[in-house]
């Protein structure tokens, strides 16, 4: 009865209901499913939604972010990125790649991301070099939008782990510790180098490949 | 000492602002579901500490069911091309200098602030970004020469287009901790944990890999999923069981459920939030254009498992 949280958002999200009522719905039902009173169900609900509130924090940049690109950031970057000969999509990201995989294992994480950078500056520059060669349909310009956010979401993911005192890493030695076993950060960190390697690779591969279907 | 509180404050701030600015949005019929669900937002963020864990409730109730009605809208949001591009030849890259005024504020501060005893050092990073918000909007201001209300209105309606997706991660979080509360990872660990093979290493690390995968995938959180996955299958078994060595085993477990949050819906603020602020007519774009990068990096990390844990 417990996991009927987890099959009112398999449902939820099938459906394609709204992901907001299927989420909420999913607590509640989980909650009473718990045995708590309803009222109860709820002022869970609400004290986590409280405490969590620093996920939401990062709205706070779109002022910023939404009156430079009424007075021209997106045509800024459009206009550099095609003054460039040697630009391309892929080639453009697989920079902002390392660039954001070489920092996030700086533990710089929060310098760059969906909101700050992709919007505003990558995808908008990812558009122009693709245009420099012809015209994007409407289909390629979603893909190549797509692959921009994916573009930050793997660099990020695959590097963060390798510095030191990032929140997973701590996660991990905490959970060791518990259980009578003492690691040091870097003892795990070292670990997360081959992937962040692999990583490259592998989504270094596709970018290369995605210029070639542009072509 | 300057801390989340402040920033809270802030982030409320505008909430409110984009409530009051969205009511007045003639082009957008819905605009009074846009203003409750933002003035929603900005009574968490302002009063959240002050209404109790009930009445916080009720405003996560009041958001779900303003969603779940299709009470928001957008507006006719017409963008003036012509008039960017000229701004753009006339301001230049200077542009770039002011955008990155809010990473270089965020970066310099987290080094720089913790020894002055002013800012919380637990909160460094997300105050820093704030201060760096504070000083580039000043500097937009005095620069750029907006009138008063045009300085909000490029971001009100971004935050427009996002709409009820803005809520959907702290949702999430909370969901998180209404599963931890019910015990539902242990559930399901206890699920997993008797179809596994015994004695074949290689399906062990299977399981454990894809299993972070899935779970991720499911709670939308590999940190929810280590945990519970890990006192199932990788400490029993692998550590204990076949002599594995921990830092590796867990390492390369975790990265293994990094893999599965490139797939979820679950995990909005990575997979739908940039879906909608790019505007993508697939809600499951990013998704989708990630599962390819995703795969092969499992599979590498069960192999680097295999092939590093045990020698």
């Amino acid at each position: 009865m417990i996991l009927i949280g987890i099959v009112v958002i398999v449902i939820g999200f099938a459906l394609r209901l709204n992901p907001l009522a299927v989420v909420v719905a999913a607590g509640l039902a989980t909650g009473v499913a718990a045995g708590l009173s309803p009222l109860a169900v709820v002022a869970t609900l609400g004290k986590a939604f409280n405490t969590n509130r620093y996920v939401s924090v990062i709205w706070v940049v779109l002022p910023v972010i939404g009156l430079l690109e009424r007075r021209g950031l997106q045509e800024r970057a459009r206009v550099l990125i095609a003054g460039i000969g040697a630009a391309t999509p892929g080639r453009l990201l697989t920079v902002y790649f390392v660039f954001r995989q070489i920092t996030a294992a700086l533990g710089l994480i929060a310098i760059a991301g969906q909101a700050q950078t992709i919007r505003p500056l990558v995808a908008p520059m990812a558009e122009a070099a693709a245009e420099r060669r012809r015209p994007l349909t409407r289909a390629n310009r979603q893909r190549l939008r797509a692959m921009a956010a994916a573009t930050d979401n793997v660099s990020v993911f695959f590097g963060e782990d390798i510095f030191l005192a990032v929140a997973s890493i701590l996660l991990i030695k905490g959970f060791l510790e518990v259980n009578g076993i003492v690691v040091s950060p870097f003892g795990l960190s070292v670990w997360a180098m081959p992937t962040a390697v692999a990583a490259l690779l592998v989504h270094g591969f596709r970018l290369w490949r995605l210029d070639r279907s542009l072509k | 000492m300057i801390g989340l509180p402040a920033l809270y404050a802030l982030t409320g701030a505008m909430f409110a602002a984009f409530a009051i600015l969205g009511l007045r949005d003639r082009s957008n019929p819905k605009r009074i579901g846009n203003a409750a669900f933002w003035g929603m937002m900005a009574l968490s963020f302002l009063a959240g500490d002050l209404i109790g864990d009930l009445g916080n409730g009720l405003i996560v109730i009041a958001l779900a069911m303003l969603a779940g009605a299709g009470a928001l809208g957008r507006g006719a949001h017409a963008v003036d091309i012509a008039a960017q591009q000229s701004f753009a030849a006339r301001y230049g890259n200077w542009l770039f200098a002011a955008a990155l005024i809010v990473p270089a504020v965020a970066l310099i501060g987290t080094f720089a602030l913790p020894g002055t005893g002013l800012v919380d050092p637990k909160q460094v990073t997300l105050v820093s970004l704030g201060l760096g918000v504070v000083i580039a909007f000043a500097v937009c201001i005095v620069w750029l020469r907006p009138n008063p209300l045009e300085s909000l209105e490029g971001g009100r309606s971004m935050i427009d287009s996002v709409g009820w997706a803005a809520a959907l991660p702290q949702a999430l979080a909370a969901l998180g901790a209404v599963f931890a509360l019910a015990g539902v990872g242990s559930v399901v660990g206890g699920l997993i944990a008797p179809m596994l093979p015994h004695g074949v290493r290689l399906a062990a690390v299977v399981a454990y890999t894809v299993g972070m995968a899935g779970f991720t995938m499911v709670l939308g959180n590999a940190f929810a999923a280590f945990p519970v996955m890990t006192a199932a299958i990788g400490l029993p078994i692998l550590i204990n069981g076949l002599g594995g060595n921990p830092a590796p085993i867990c390492a390369l477990g975790m990265l293994s459920g990094f893999c599965g949050t490139l797939m979820t819906p679950m995990a909005a603020n990575y997979n739908i939030v940039p879906a909608t602020l790019l505007e993508l007519d697939d809600r499951y774009g990013v998704i989708k254009a990630q599962i390819m990068t995703a795969l092969p990096i499992l599979a590498v990390n069960t192999a680097l498992m295999d092939w590093l844990a045990f020698r």
